[in-house]
């Protein structure tokens, strides 16, 4: 059985741009939060226009069980995630939550966590959680340029981050896969959790199979419900389609056929 | 306290408004929005002779005021319907539909058979709207001698409500619907999907898999209403409205067409709670029109 779902106006406490593209929102819960897991995520509707007819989802970002929120990461992409990124403070937000499985905590403490562009967003929960458990992982984080890298400082907070350009503005140039650690012989991971464009977590799932490592990814897909009852956002696995939005958005690489050994 | 019930065929529906096929699952997901026990009946989703993996790949398109879907009856066949699925939701206090589809006249008659024998299950909504294999892919539904003998095919072998759900993808669906009739329908549900199609620009490429898929949701509302209408001058039987219903206002306007009830598809994915909302909007809508049940709205619209 899944965990209870709710739905619920939420109040934005913060709406914070991070660069012309990015946001982070900040929603206070109307009731004590339920126990969330990093890799899940929530539908938010946005408002009744007939562009922004179906909700839209976003993975959580980080929670903060004193204040009783939630935060998410956005790039705003078209007209909905434009939507959002003009609420003002103290308007109402309708979240259907909690939505799809989490990351499996690792039974290991070498652990590397992968991020392209806005794939981040689950990553930061992830850390967090790791750390309450006592494991620092290495946090590397890949974009186009300088100016796409996010809230780094945060990262930092949880475990080293490793940083990938594709211009050289920082860190080491190029895309996440060609980092330098994976020239290594031991490079000092058993388990990567990853999450960012399908072709960067096909490659990283090779990467995890020529060390050995455990890999699970988190994919995103159309979803019109998100609840488990359309259809519309099914993957190929291993055992057939499954839905994104309940059998994942986590999936381990291996069950994708993703990764070999 | 107005009366809501409502009765089609030998069914009894405590309220006109049931939830669409392929829009609801099997009803468990909704248990926590909704009680399913205040609906006039659930339609589950699209059962197949054989397991069916559906297509892929993006199977979604949202356009303005609604979405294409090209899902493709992903179901995992009578048999594990009946030994899976059918026990859990046997004792739902609500009337559980299964809607009934296939590729061959024989598929269709076969899972017709073996519904047949679920005790729990009232009815069967049978989908003529997919491709028959043997006719070139051309849907069951689009040509009334094709859609008469479906029917009529299935009439031999199940026993209870029959219920044919038309596809709007027709020149004349009141032609259709009178072959069905014939074939011996005893309750007919339209529309399924419009066929439809979106494209992205900057790839020059389809958004959906398979090219085209099935439109829903309000920007077909006004199509379905149009056939609900026409379709309840032309036949005798019950009809079930569907399409792009979001609201207790759009399903009355259904019931004024015509419709005796109606179902909630697309709107489920939005507002997992928004069935309930419709009954209890209905029955507002008759209290505050002091009218004393629900049948007096089938078919009152004014048009003179
Ligand atoms: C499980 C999951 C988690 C996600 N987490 C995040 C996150 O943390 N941060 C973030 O910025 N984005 C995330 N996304 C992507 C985000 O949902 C889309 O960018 C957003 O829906 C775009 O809406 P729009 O109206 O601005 O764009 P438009 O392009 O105008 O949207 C049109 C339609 O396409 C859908 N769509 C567009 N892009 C995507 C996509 N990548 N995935 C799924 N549907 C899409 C929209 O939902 C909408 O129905 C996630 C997607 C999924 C499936
Ligand atoms: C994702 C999706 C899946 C559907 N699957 C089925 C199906 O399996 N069988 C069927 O008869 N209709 C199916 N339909 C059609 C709906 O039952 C309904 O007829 C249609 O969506 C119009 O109603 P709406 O606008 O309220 O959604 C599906 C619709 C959607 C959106
Ligand atoms: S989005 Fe509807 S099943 Fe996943």
């Amino acid at each position: 059985m899944s965990a209870r779902k709710f739905i619920q106006d939420f109040t934005v406490l913060k709406n914070i741009r991070l660069n012309p593209r990015h946001f982070v929102m900040e929603l206070l819960a109307p009731v004590k939060l339920p126990a969330l897991f990093p890799g899940q995520f929530v539908e938010l509707y946005v408002e009744d226009s007939p562009r922004t007819f179906l909700r839209r989802p976003f993975s959580i970002h980080s929670v903060n069980t004193a204040t009783n929120t939630f935060q998410l990461l956005i790039q705003i992409k078209g007209e909905g995630t434009k939507k959002l990124s003009s609420k003002s403070i103290g308007e109402k937000v309708n979240v259907i939550y909690p939505l799809g499985n989490s990351f499996t905590l690792p039974d290991t403490s070498d652990v590397l966590l992968i991020g392209g562009g806005c794939g981040v967003a689950p990553l930061l929960f992830l850390a967090m959680q790791l750390n309450t458990n006592g494991i620092n992982p290495r946090i590397l984080v890949g974009g186009k340029s300088k100016k796409d890298l996010l809230e780094l400082d945060e990262y930092r907070k949880y475990g080293e981050v490793l940083i990938t350009t594709e211009d050289g503005s920082e860190g080491e140039k190029g895309l996440v896969t060609d980092h330098s650690i994976f020239s290594k012989e031991q490079p000092g991971f058993k388990m990567i959790y990853c999450c960012g464009p399908d072709p960067m977590m096909k490659k990283v799932a090779e990467i995890a199979g020529k060390y050995k490592a455990g890999c699970e990814v988190s994919l995103e897909n159309t979803m019109a419900c998100g609840f488990g009852v359309c259809l519309c956002c099914v993957t190929q696995t291993l055992q057939g389609n499954q839905r994104v939005c309940v059998e994942g958005p986590v999936f381990n690489a291996k069950h994708l056929g993703w990764q070999k050994t | 306290m107005p009366d809501l019930s409502i009765t089609l065929g030998k069914l009894k529906l405590k309220n006109p408004v049931l939830t669409a096929s392929g829009t609801f699952g099997y009803g468990e997901e909704f248990a926590d929005f909704i009680d399913l026990g205040r609906l006039g009946g659930i339609v589950v989703k699209a059962v197949t002779g054989k397991n069916r993996d559906g297509n892929a790949y993006p199977r979604m398109a949202e356009v303005p005021g609604g979405m294409l879907n090209s899902v493709g009856l992903q179901n995992k066949g009578v048999d594990y319907f009946v030994k899976e699925i059918y026990p859990r939701i046997k004792d739902f206090t609500t009337n559980v539909i299964v809607n009934v589809s296939g590729s061959t006249l024989e598929e269709y008659v076969e899972v017709a058979e073996k519904i047949n024998e679920l005790a729990a299950i009232p009815a069967i909504e049978l989908n003529i709207s997919c491709p028959n294999v043997k006719q070139g892919g051309m849907a069951f539904g689009n040509v009334p001698s094709s859609a008469r003998e479906v029917t009529n095919a299935v009439r031999k072998v199940y026993k209870k409500d029959l219920i044919v759900k038309l596809s709007p993808n027709v020149t004349s669906i009141v032609e259709i619907a009178k072959a069905v009739v014939d074939g011996g329908a005893d309750i007919l549900s339209l529309i399924n999907t419009i066929l439809g199609m979106a494209i992205d620009v900057e790839k020059q490429r389809p958004v959906l898999s398979t090219v085209t898929g099935g439109l829903s949701g309000p920007a077909i509302k006004p199509v379905a209403l149009r056939m609900v209408w026409q379709v309840h001058k032309g036949v005798k039987v019950p009809v079930i409205g569907i399409g792009g219903i979001m609201n207790a206002t759009d399903a009355i306007e259904f019931m004024l067409a015509g419709a005796s009830a109606i179902q909630v598809g697309t709107a489920n994915f939005i507002d997992p709670g928004v069935s309930v909302k419709i009954v209890n909007g209905i029955e507002a809508y008759l209290r505050f029109h002091k009218i004393n049940s629900v049948n007096e709205l089938v078919g009152a619209l004014k048009t003179d």
